[in-house]
């Protein structure tokens, strides 16, 4: 009873749910009944394994020093009321400083963050391309490329960069050397990097989704979406999965190994325009020429909200704590818990005069809110949109040079085979609790395919069917009837059904001991 | 409005000094860690794949004997200690850390049939042939002394001595088992049941009285020496060739039995085997527990080494070599990292208990990274790609043909056995008999 007491104090019991790793009664059930005893054991001590540790992970949220940001309205106060030139005057001088513009005559700009928020590319659609630490205001390097730029993406950290330029997409180092150019990528409308995979996607004009692997230079998969031009795709961070928007209003998700998309949903009567996907991979928010903000749930594929915009929306972006970003027109409106109720009034919202938006990226591990627009770049601050506490091994705002070459190593060597996106990230390791039939049927389909020369011997040949009449029909020519050939296949008809007829037998007739040799299994 | 902005100082995330370490915040929530599994999985196979890469047992070979070594003992406190006994009367001693004899002789007439150390000090016994059980001393001041301390003489050729844990007695096989005392010339007592020779006797280290011995009768015979009575005879389906007791738990004993395959006991249950260890394709000569009585360690006259899980059926590892011929001696030594094997061509090899370790002293990260790639390699073991690498050896051809018609043989062993159970009555047929009972031919207390 008194330990009863003291687990309900407990406060880290209440958070331990978001550090399991699957059901533990789902594994425990039926345990007991299990005649293994060493089976048994093991999978209690397992379990009791997995708890502690989901437990230990709880507890260490008390190391966790930062406190996510937040705005509080005191009294008939509206926070979507406050401008950013109102929040400059109440926070500090480092944050005042991410609150900036810049004025660029190569409009307009997609925009890109590295994962650990730290650095910032940006492409003009007139061939400006920059990249720099944007909150030291170290310039990496700068390039005017005199073609046009469609998009620009960091590649797995802030060395290398590739850019959708007029016909090809080039990758670039930091120094703005060009490094590749990919001439596979025809026309390429958006960039994707899959950063645990080491993979570039890209989807252009001709409708192409293509695959390409960045630590071996080779094309992994190339996927005819059959859809037409594309220029609307994201990444769902949480499984890898890209999702394309179309021009029919479809949204199709893709994986480099199937050649068809492996789920397509209606989600606009437009073409769709803008698409984001949260953190966690639950949720996905997209806007349609037909002024519609849909959020989906990405486990039912089933809408959750839908919203009115005035204007298309051209962009959207989920931060690290969900906030959702839209840009629409030369407005900026950030949406707190768009997903789970329905809001009437954005969180903040914020106005660019005279230009419109065309890429809003919130930054990671920061309350700021990066957007390209056709007369430079923005960076205003949200507070509540990035999560306070990063961790330093996956990405580090403060990393030094030797702690990214190092980190660039251990990602290479964990790099995860693009064989193994799947819908189900936990797909590996389970067990596979298909009818044994259906496993073996996989077997044998996998073996055919790995062994075709052998496959194709195994055919099965059906023998005594080769009659005299059979062969001689054979041996005439196939296009002249005349009598004789006419008579020979009535002939073989009229045996083939007395010989049916026999083996049938007389259904009256009572069954004998002889029956057993007639060749047609009868009751007996 | 009350605003709060997330504002991070880099003073309090980076170091002060080049000379502190850097700070590593974590933040252990899952979402931050997307691809857990997978990530995990791909760390796994790379660490599945370095294990192979990295597997290089064989250590040396300590050449010397001119005849095949038939015996070998370790010392229980000696790490650096090793004697053998060749078939043509040859004792050598062994540094193991030098790899190399520190002391010959030829101590016998004839072939040496068993040698046993003692708990105190460096003296050691041997056995042969030639009828003889003489006590060597090669450290006795410190002149490497070839004269024995002490000669027995029995009356039939010995087949196998071994050591009382504590006590200055000692027993041999033979026509019967001796029990001797280092001051009688005569042995004080005889145990015999049954009237065949005896291959080999092993003291119970941990319950000293006890004794296992094997006959060519097919038998192992446990004899108690506070009653001087036999306590348990087991007729098997095939000789048994050696045994070795559980060093942790007392009353377990593995038999490496004629039919290829090493039967593990207990004492109080003989009915049925507790494991059966398969692999060998031909009779296992000998063996061997590790330390931790976690392990098993077997020769075969398959000229194979061959690791165990001692709770697992199959065995974990193979060691061979081009030029090593039969095993007739095996051991894991006491600090629970080598195995020693010796054999028909004459000389002793030293080989790593687990083939990739990495000897030596191990820092506190690298340890950690193991402790974590070994049980990765764990959770994902029955993956079928990482098992199919985990579990893939070359093995020499013979081996591989021998494996490949024992598999055969017994499959059809099987159908045949089912075809007659399907084809006998209800009434007639009998119950089927399991598996571990089946190599059991009879026990007798």
């Amino acid at each position: 009873m008194v330990e009863k007491k003291k687990e309900k104090k407990d406060p880290v019991l209440a958070i331990v749910p978001k550090y399991a790793r699957g059901n533990a009664h789902e594994a425990l059930d039926g345990v007991n009944k299990l005649e293994n005893k060493k089976l048994k054991g093991t999978i209690k001590r397992r379990e009791k394994q997995f708890k502690e540790a989901a437990y230990k992970a709880a507890s260490s949220e008390l190391l966790l020093t930062e406190e996510g940001g937040y705005l509080e309205p005191e009294g008939i106060e509206k926070t979507y009321q406050l401008t950013q030139s109102a929040l400059k005057k109440e926070v500090d001088i480092s944050t005042a400083h991410k609150m900036f513009t810049l004025d660029l005559k190569f409009g307009p700009y997609s925009i890109d963050y590295t994962r650990n928020g730290r650095h910032l590319l940006i492409g003009g659609r007139k061939g400006h391309v920059a990249a720099f630490d944007w909150q030291a205001g170290k310039l990496a390097c700068e390039l005017q490329l005199r073609e046009t730029v469609r998009d620009v993406k960091w590649l797995h950290n802030e060395t290398l960069f590739a850019v959708a330029q007029k016909k090809y997409v080039y990758i670039y180092d930091k120094t703005g050397t060009e490094i590749h150019c990919l001439r596979n990528h025809i026309e390429v409308n958006k960039l994707d990097f899959l950063p645990y995979h080491f993979l570039l996607a890209s989807v252009g004009n001709a409708g192409y989704l293509k695959y390409q692997d960045t630590s071996t230079g080779k094309l992994v998969a190339e996927h005819r979406t059959k859809l037409g031009k594309c220029d609307v795709m994201t990444q769902n961070p949480a499984n890898a999965i890209m999702h394309l928007g179309h021009g029919n209003g479809t949204v199709t998700l893709w994986s480099p190994n199937m050649t068809t998309p492996l789920v397509k949903m209606q989600c606009h009567r437009g073409p769709v325009t803008a698409m984001a996907i949260d953190h966690a991979g639950k949720y996905m928010a997209t806007a349609g020429l037909d002024g519609q903000l849909k959020l989906w749930d990405l486990r039912s594929y089933k809408p959750m909200q839908e919203y009115f915009t005035p204007t298309p929306a051209s962009s959207l972006s989920i931060s690290q704590r969900g906030l959702l970003a839209v840009g629409f027109g030369p407005h900026v409106s950030v949406w707190k818990n768009p997903f789970t109720t329905k809001q009437t009034s954005p969180y903040m919202s914020h106005l660019q005069p005279g230009s419109p938006v065309h890429d809003v990226e919130f930054v990671p591990f920061e309350d700021v809110l990066g957007f390209g627009h056709r007369s430079g770049i923005s960076s205003i601050v949200v507070p509540g949109a990035g999560e306070a506490n990063f961790d330093a091994l996956e990405a580090n705002p403060f990393q030094t040079k030797k702690q990214r070459q190092e980190m660039e190593v251990h990602a290479l060597l964990d790099k995860i085979q693009p064989e193994m996106i799947t819908l189900d990230v936990e797909h590996v390791g389970k067990m596979d609790k298909a009818p044994i039939q259906v496993i073996n049927k996989e077997k044998k389909e996998a073996w055919a395919a790995a062994n075709p020369e052998q496959a194709t011997e195994l055919k099965f040949k059906a023998r005594g069917k080769n009659s005299s009449s059979r062969r001689h029909l054979r041996k005439k020519a196939k296009n002249v009837i005349d009598q004789k050939k006419v008579d020979l296949l009535e002939r073989i008809e009229n045996d083939k059904k007395e010989r049916a007829k026999r083996r049938a037998g007389n259904p009256d007739e009572p069954a004998t001991a002889l029956d057993r040799f007639s060749g047609k299994k009868r009751k007996l | 409005m009350k605003v709060k902005v997330l504002s991070r100082s880099a003073e309090e995330a980076t170091r002060e000094r080049s000379n502190d370490i850097h700070k590593i915040q974590r933040n252990l929530d899952p979402t931050l860690h997307p691809f857990e599994k997978a990530r995990e999985y791909q760390r796994a196979l790379n660490a599945t794949k370095v294990e192979r890469m990295f597997a290089k047992p064989f250590i040396g070979a300590l050449s010397g004997h001119v005849d095949g070594v038939y015996c070998m003992a370790k010392h229980p406190k000696k790490l650096d200690w090793l004697v053998s006994g060749g078939g043509d009367g040859d004792l050598r001693m062994w540094s193991l850390s030098e790899q190399k004899s520190i002391w010959s002789t030829v101590g016998h007439k004839a072939m040496i049939t068993g040698v046993s150390s003692f708990l105190n000090g460096t003296r050691f016994l041997s056995c042969s042939n030639d009828r003889t059980v003489k006590i060597w001393d090669p450290e006795e001041n410190g002149t490497g002394s070839t004269t024995p301390v002490a000669v027995y003489t029995g009356k039939n050729a010995f087949s196998g001595i071994s050591h009382h844990r504590s006590d200055n007695i000692f027993a041999t096989s033979g026509s019967a088992i001796d029990i001797w005392d280092h001051d009688r010339a005569e042995p004080v007592q005889t145990l015999n049941w049954g009237v065949d020779t005896i291959n080999t006797v092993k003291f119970n280290q941990t319950e000293k009285n006890i004794i296992a011995s094997t006959g060519s009768d097919r038998t192992i015979i446990l004899y108690d020496l506070r009653t001087s009575q036999p306590v348990t005879k087991l007729v098997l389906a095939m000789r048994t060739n050696a045994i070795a007791w559980n060093p942790m738990e007392a009353f377990n004993f593995v038999a490496a039995n004629e039919d290829h395959n090493v039967y593990a006991f207990d004492m109080r249950k003989m009915d049925k085997a507790q494991n059966i260890l398969k692999d060998h394709v031909s009779a296992v000569m000998s063996v061997d527990y590790s330390p931790t009585g976690e392990e098993i360690v077997t020769g075969g006259y398959d000229r194979t080494v061959r690791l165990f899980n001692a709770r697992q059926g199959h065995s974990r590892d193979i060691y061979h070599t081009n030029r090593m011929q039969r095993v007739f001696s095996v051991l894991y030594t006491m600090d629970n990292k080598y195995v020693l094997s010796g054999s028909d061509d004459g000389n002793v090899r030293l080989w790593k208990a687990r083939a990739s370790e990495k000897m030596g002293v191990k820092d506190y990260r690298e340890r950690a990274h193991l402790e974590y790639a070994e049980k990765l390699k764990e959770k994902f073991s029955s993956v079928p790609e990482i098992r199919r690498i985990n579990h893939h050896r070359n093995v020499p051809k013979a081996i591989k043909s021998a494996t490949k018609k024992k598999a055969i043989m017994i499959q059809s062993r099987k159908v045949k056995e089912e075809n007659v159970r399907k084809h006998t009555k209800a009434e007639n047929l009998k119950e089927r008999i399991p598996e571990r009972k089946k190599p059991v031919v009879g026990v007798k207390k």
